[in-house]
């Protein structure tokens, strides 16, 4: 996968969580999505614009994943986690935290980080 | 409304069938289907058909007309793709041109092969009706969704591993007299919830096998039905389809499936009946939380109430609303794109009394399928009834 050509907004996207800098977009009615979007499904607004991610987010449910699919085999276990942003959730890996002390609700920052088994850039959370 | 007729059925064993190519499992089961019918070959107007991961498991697209051409027919084809959901779609685009008089007869089904990547290869088969970008790059497997959707459940509305367990042992229970089922074994809670973590809280007992099958249906107009005295009781009555956003993070709600409710909705007013009006049911319970969103979907319990369903025996074939007398995706088996289809024979068969269940639901008239893609991203919902 690190050879395929980037995909677009979403490598953006990444390289701006990478440099701290993450984002969302919005429409004008508060309604959040990560890019790329044209427009917002919820109402249908197309006038939507770039807003900084908050610091931290909230864990709003995890599973620690023990069968993966091969791009992960190496990562096994590994927590994967929805995290609450506001308007917004994002989904990661939750790393920098033993699965079993993981809690909904609690806070974590995202980051970039790598896939152990690929080495492909990946979204990170870790705890506040 | 002249309402479409179930006039043939036709399944193979769910199981595992490695060695075996995907036309031929399907041309076993669509030539069932049409012995069953009792139609002549002649008359069927077109296939629709379901098929989600061909390109992954045997490097085949473009299968429809392949299949056609494994049952001996030269008709137009097209494939269905709405992940589990495939052949539920391709069943409502059959009921659709037969009600509006387009057909009177179409040969609608399904088939996967899944055992032949192995365990690996089918996680990351499936894993793809997901968002690639922000849910598989970030690890999520189908189990695993389903796992974040069973933990955000627990979080509102309670429960716990041992009321999933339940669902489990009750549906391996159904599919003990099923001749088609992948898993014919009983199980208890305990074993259940000693089995290994697949994605917590999710264990192997809570998840349904890798299982390559088919399965076919003729449907006909029931006017086609009455024309050639086609023994042919069941109608599908109600269709409907429901959407939701692809990534389970953008979902206003992780604990319930809200395209699956639209589905019923919109099924149950085109069969003008309501959820009090359904007997049995089969549905998508690829993993035993999805069996519990699915029943509260279907209206037959209310949010956070589907959860003690199978537990206190509600949901078991001597229960008020039996739930999959088949062993659902669970214990008879998940070829993905012939669940549909497969839930359709399998309500059809209880309805006409063919089922070893069929006595102990003899008042059953109505029937309710719940057919699910992804995280429930599309559900499908139909209603079949008795109509002599
Ligand atoms: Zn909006």
């Amino acid at each position: 996968m690190s050879d395929n050509a980037r995909d677009g907004a979403f490598d953006d996207w990444l390289d701006a969580v990478e440099d701290g800098e993450g984002y969302y977009v919005e429409c004008e009615n508060g309604h959040g999505w990560l890019p790329p979007r044209r427009v917002c499904p919820d109402c249908g607004s197309r006038d939507l614009t770039e807003t900084p991610l908050a610091e931290a987010g909230e864990v709003a449910t995890y599973t620690e994943v023990s069968v993966a699919t091969p791009q992960f085999s190496a990562d096994t276990p590994y927590v994967t986690a929805i995290v609450d942003y506001g308007p917004v959730r994002v989904t990661g890996l939750l790393r920098g935290v033993d699965p079993d002390e993981v809690e909904v609700g609690m806070p974590v920052g995202i980051e970039a980080g790598e896939r152990e088994t690929t080495g492909d850039r990946a979204v990170v959370f870790r705890p506040r | 409304m002249s309402h479409p007729r179930v006039t043939g059925v036709g399944l193979t064993h769910f199981g595992e069938h490695s060695e075996r190519t995907g036309r031929d499992l399907f041309a076993e089961a669509g030539l069932a289907a049409l012995d069953d019918a009792g139609v002549d070959p002649d008359d069927v107007e077109a296939l629709f058909y379901g098929n989600f991961m061909g390109e992954l498991a045997e490097h085949q697209g473009h299968q429809a007309p392949l299949m056609a051409e494994a049952v001996g027919l030269d008709v137009p084809a097209t494939r269905y793709e709405a992940a589990c959901a495939s052949s539920g779609a391709a069943v409502r685009e059959a009921v659709r041109h037969l009600r509006s008089g387009e057909a009177d007869v179409i040969l609608v089904g399904g088939a996967e092969r899944m055992t032949n990547i192995g365990t690996a290869g089918a996680t990351d088969a499936l894993s793809i009706a997901a968002d690639d970008l922000y849910e598989i790059r970030a690890g999520m497997t189908f189990p695993g969704a389903y796992a974040l959707m069973a933990r955000a459940y627990f979080r509102e509305f309670g429960g716990s591993r041992e009321d999933l367990a339940a669902v489990a042992v009750k549906n391996h229970d159904h599919a003990l007299p099923n001749e088609y089922a992948q898993l014919r074994t009983e199980i208890t809670v305990e074993d259940a919830l000693g089995a290994p973590m697949v994605a917590d809280p999710l264990g192997l007992y809570d998840a349904c096998p890798i299982t390559d099958g088919a399965s076919a249906v003729v449907l006909t107009s029931a006017d086609y039905a009455a024309e050639h005295d086609l023994d042919a009781p069941v109608a599908i009555t109600g269709t409907g389809q429901g959407g939701d956003n692809l990534a389970l993070h953008d979902r206003e709600t992780l604990a319930r499936s809200p395209a699956a409710s639209e589905a019923a909705d919109e099924a149950y007013g085109d069969a003008d009946i309501d959820s009090d009006d359904v007997d049995i049911a089969e549905v998508h319970d690829c993993f035993t939380i999805a069996e519990v969103l699915a029943i509260e979907s279907l209206g037959l319990y209310e949010p956070g109430e589907g959860i003690g369903a199978a537990r206190d025996g509600k949901t078991h074939a001597t229960g008020e609303t039996p739930v999959n007398l088949s062993g659902g995706l669970k214990a008879k088996g998940h070829p993905v794109g012939a669940t549909g289809v497969a839930q359709i024979v399998s309500l059809a068969k209880v309805l006409t009394g063919e089922s070893t269940w069929s006595d102990d639901v003899s008042d059953a008239s109505v029937g309710v399928a719940h057919n699910a893609g992804g995280t429930v991203a599309s559900a499908t919902v139909h209603v079949l009834e008795v109509r002599e």
